[in-house]
Formats: structure tokens, sequence, C-alpha cells
């Protein structure tokens, strides 16, 4: 209960920060495309080229909004994460 | 469009149907060589890998439902079908964020194994299988029920036939290989899937010079502009917001996806086994975007109509219009093959929340030598598979649309805010957690049935009682609120003091434990 625990605490801090906040960006993303699906359907059906209307454009970039996060959480955790965890199990014996 | 020969016996969907079958028992009788105990049953030895793993989540994720369902309704009502396909998707980055590494670091078969982790085993376990068979029965009458129907449209067989055939083969992947052949028929399935629907796609786009973009074209031309925009599905913004809720954290609950992670060999390649299942998921989901237009354009909604009024014939009939009959029975036995996977993957969860969740730790308090547990968990499985023959055969003909957007509700509503905070607020109670856990199923069950789905739907009434066909804008807040405020009401000191063990081996896995 010492340095080992506070490099803990500090790195689960941290872990819960980030995945809350990218928890939070994936729902603001995806309510917001429902919302524009509920309340602005004409602007949703414009289409930008012939064939191609904003809806549909916005939902396949939902999809890959999703791609997106997780990789940022991945390269997070494959970098930063994964150190902290291991320089914490060398401190402890 | 000429007549199709849906419905008759097709020998290429036939042949297809027992090389899967072959195939898979072939697996099977090489898994159950490796499967000598419990560790083996539920959780495939530990051994499966990063890439192995995110193709069998993305095998367990991808029903039937998904494929024939999203392709039939984009076909029918273009944009708004759509809306189901990203709905879909959506959840697994919360399952990346907040489960799959504590889960994999904290449990052993269940994720009942992780809110059990500080607190009092025998309530939470109780309350915990409950919430895992209600999802999981749900899920399977409407797989049941779904299979029955499709193998009846696809090789012209039976309604009950069919589903003693998906009960049979289904029990001999779980009875005698366990996770391990579980594993395997998911991965089989899913590159089948994949590949299938990226075939399919491909041969759709080949008569559009390869540009999506001019197939939507077409579709506007033929049909309207309306069909590339939203139109009546979602009407009510509430009713559309409860349904993203539930299916966004629904996926984080549902028992026979978390189950998954305990087959994986450390916390890192459970991170890895969810991006590739992200990616094959989002992917599988974009090819719907094309498979559906492409069945509007090419097939016509009169003709797939004509075949299956809720338009679930449209990706096969597609099949047979760009690919012809051999092609058709291609994708007729990788929808068999999806029911399968989907089946022998809900019914291994079942098993397990009554094996290990019950008796091994509520009847025989923790302590039940192993091969007793490995008997169990083999009774609990024949027990599932027959329950889920049973029920496919009792729903039969019953509307189970709902059904799916049920069992995604509870677990939401019970497994996902029990889950959620066991593992990162320390003042959770065994009590709260109780709470949380049976409000969560028992609310969603009843506004289910007070809602318009069940009421107007189903009993043919004029109103209901409650107004969301969806009801986790108010369960999911529910559940989060009754685990809180019951917590507070009931501290708990073991609880709140072993939370930093649990922190220890959350993050630094269960070698921690030894140190």
């Amino acid at each position: 209960m010492n340095e080992k625990q506070q490099a803990l605490e500090a790195l689960a801090a941290a872990q819960w920060r980030l995945a809350l906040r990218l928890t939070t960006a994936m729902m603001a993303v995806y309510f917001g495309f429902i919302l524009l699906v509920a309340w602005a359907k004409p602007l949703l059906a414009r289409q930008l080229v012939p064939g191609l209307s904003l809806g549909i454009l916005l939902g396949a970039l939902v999809i890959v909004s999703a791609w997106v996060l997780i990789r940022i959480y991945v390269r997070w955790a494959n970098s930063h994460y994964d150190a902290a965890v291991a320089r914490i199990r060398a401190t402890g014996r | 469009m000429s007549a199709t020969s849906l419905g008759s016996p097709n020998y290429a969907a036939i042949g297809f149907f027992f090389l899967f079958v072959s195939v898979t028992l072939a697996i099977t009788w090489w898994a159950a060589r490796r499967t000598s105990s419990t560790e083996h049953f539920y959780a495939a030895g530990r051994s499966v890998t990063g890439l192995q793993n995110g193709l069998a989540l993305a095998g367990d994720y991808m029903s039937a439902a998904s494929f024939l369902g999203i392709a039939g309704l984009v076909s029918l009502s273009g944009f708004d079908g759509l809306i189901y396909s990203i709905g879909f998707l959506v959840g697994w980055p919360v399952v990346m964020f907040l489960i799959a590494e504590p889960l994999r670091n904290l449990g052993r078969y269940t994720f009942a194994d992780v809110v059990a982790y500080r607190l009092r085993q025998t309530p939470v376990r109780i309350a915990a299988a409950i919430g895992t068979l209600a999802v999981v029965t749900f899920y399977l009458i409407a797989q049941m029920v779904g299979a029955g129907n499709l193998i009846r449209l696809l090789f012209g067989l039976s309604y009950e036939w069919a589903i003693v055939i998906v009960g049979a083969v289904m029990m001999a992947y779980v009875l005698f290989g366990g996770m391990l052949a579980t594993t395997w028929v998911q991965i089989v399935k899913a590159v089948l899937l994949l590949g299938g629907a990226f075939l399919l796609a491909m041969l759709v786009l080949a008569r559009y010079s390869f540009n999506p973009v001019a197939l939507f074209a077409s579709a506007a031309d033929r049909f309207g502009p309306q069909v590339l925009g939203p139109g009546q599905l979602v009407a009510d913004p509430l009713d559309a917001l409860s349904l993203g809720i539930a299916l966004m954290l629904g996926t984080a609950g549902l028992p026979h996806i978390l189950m998954r992670f305990y087959t994986v060999p450390d916390a890192k390649t459970a991170r890895t086994s969810v991006s590739y299942a992200t990616a094959f998921i989002g992917f599988f989901y974009l090819l719907t975007f094309i498979l559906g237009f492409g069945a509007m354009v090419i097939v016509g909604p009169e003709a797939i109509q004509a075949v299956d009024k809720g338009g679930n014939m449209a990706a096969p009939l597609l099949a047979e219009a760009v690919g012809g009959e051999g092609f058709l029975g291609f994708i007729a036995a990788v929808a068999f093959a999806t029911i399968l996977a989907v089946v022998a993957g809900l019914t291994l969860s079942g098993a397990a929340a009554l094996s290990h969740d019950l008796w091994v730790n509520v009847v025989r308090g923790g302590h039940a030598p192993e091969a007793e547990q490995f008997v169990v968990a083999r009774v609990a499985t024949v027990l599932g598979a027959v329950a889920s023959v049973a029920l496919g055969i009792v729903f039969k003909g019953q509307n189970v649309a709902y059904m799916v957007g049920l069992a995604f509700a509870i677990a939401a509503s019970a497994n996902f805010p029990a889950l959620v905070l066991s593992v990162f607020w320390k003042p959770f109670t065994t009590r709260g957690a109780q709470a949380s856990m049976i409000v969560g199923t028992f609310s969603a069950l009843v506004l289910i049935y007070l809602s318009p789905t069940i009421q107007m739907s189903v009993l043919g009434r004029d109103t209901a009682p409650f107004p969301l066909r969806n009801p986790g804008l108010v369960t999911i807040p529910l559940s989060f609120a009754v685990g809180i405020v019951v917590s507070l009401l009931t501290r708990e000191r073991e609880a709140s003091e072993s939370f930093t063990t649990m922190q220890h081996r959350l993050h630094l896995g269960p070698e921690a434990d030894q140190a």
C-alpha cells in the first residue's frame, strides 16, 4: 500500500477516464445520428451526388467512427497501458 | 425475374449443408478428444487466439436475423432498414472500453463470476442466472422459430423436422466438443457468411461497374428518391432512442458473447479479439447496404414479398438472380449454418449458467469435484437442447420478431448495469447487485408486455398502457438507479474492502494473485 498501489490507482483512473470519454463519444455519434433520422428527415434524404444521400453517408460514417474509436483505445492500451502494467508488475517483487 | 426455385428441395443447398455438417462434426470429434475438463468445456482451455476469437465473436453475433432480416428490410423499405445495421454495430466499442478486459481478468466461465467477485456468491449468482436464462430463452425462441420457417422455405422441409435437426446437430457440437467445437463452428460459419455476403455483393456491384452509389441511384430512379432517406420506421424519436440504447448496451450484456472472452489466454488477447470482431461485423453490415438495395433493384419488392411477406428471402432470391441455383444453394446452406452456430453458442451459455452458477456455486457452495462439474455441465447441455427444440415447436407460427429486441433489452437492463457497477463502483453491495439484476429483468419483461409491440401487434388491442416499443430508455436507468440506491442503503464492508484486491487482479491479471 505504497508506491505500487498508487501507480495502480493512477492507471485505473486513467483507464476509466479514457473508457468513459470514448463511450460518451460513441453514444454522442450514434444518438446524434438517430435524432437526425427522427427529426431531420428531409436533410438526410438530400442527395449529395445522385444516389448518395446524406443519410447513407452518415450511416456508413457511424460504422467507421466505431472503428476509429476502437483504434484509439487499442493504440493507447497497447502502448501506454500495457507498459504501465508491466512496470507495476515489476515493482511488486 | 422469373419463377424462383425457393421452397422446393434444392440439391446444391442440401449438398452444401451436408458438407458443412460433416466438416463441423469432424471438428467436434477432434475437439471432443481435447475436451476433458470443465476448463476445456466452457473456455476451450483458454487457448483461442485473438483472430480466432474475433471471428467466433462475429459468428456468434451475426445471426440469420441480421443477414436475412436486414437485407429484407432494406429491400422493402430502403434506408430505414440500415438503421438496424448501424444499431447492431455500435455496442461493440462499449464492449471494448468497459467490459472485455475486466471480464477476462476477473472471471472464469460466466459474467456472474465478475459480479460475484467481491460480493456474496449465492444471492448474486441466483439473480445473474435468472437474467442469463431470460436473455438466452428469448434469443433462442427467436432463432429457433426463425430457423424452422427459414428451412421450410429454403429446403422444403417441414417446420418440426427443421427444428429437430437444428437441435440435434447443435447438441452434438456442444455436448461432445464443448467450447472448442463451438468456437470452430462459429469460425467456419463466420468465414462462410462473410465470404458469401462479399461474393454476393460483388456479383451485384459487377452490374454497376463496382460503384455502390450507381446502385443506390438506380434504386432511387426506379422506386423514388425517398428510398434513400428516412421513412416511417422511426416515427417517434423517444422510441428510436429507446431501441438505440437497448441495442447499444445490450451487446455488452449478452451472456453468449461475454462467455467468449474466457476462451483467450489473457486480457490483451481479449482486446485484440474485439478489434477483429468489430472490423468483421462492421464490414458485414456495410455489405448489407449493397445486398438490400441490390435485392430491391434486381429482384424487386413484389417478387420478394410474393415469397415471404416479411422480406426474409431477399438475400437468397438475390443470390439466385445473380448467381443461379447453385449460388442460391450455397447462400441457403450458409443461412442454415448461421442459425446452427448461434443456437450452439446460446445453449452453451445457458448450460454454463445452470451448471456453473446454479449447481456448482449455489447448490454445492463452490465445492463440487471436477468430475461432477463436468457431468453436470453435460446434463445441462442436454436440458438446454431439449428445451430449445420444445420452445421452437411451442412457438410455431407466433410472431417472434420482437423477441430479439426483448433479449437485448433484458441484457442491457439486467446484466450490463450490474457488471459495470461491480467493476467500477466501490460502494456496490450484494443487495444492490441483486436488486439491480432482478428489477432490470422484470421491469423489461413487464414493460414489453404492456408495450404496443405485444398489446397492439400481438394481442390486437387498440391502445397500449406503455408507449415505447422497446423499454430500454426506462429500464436501463432504472436498473442503474436501483443498484446505486440499494447499495447506499446497505453498506457492505467486505465488498468495499476487497475493491483494492479486485483492482489488482483487474489490471495485473490472475497471475497477480500468486505474487
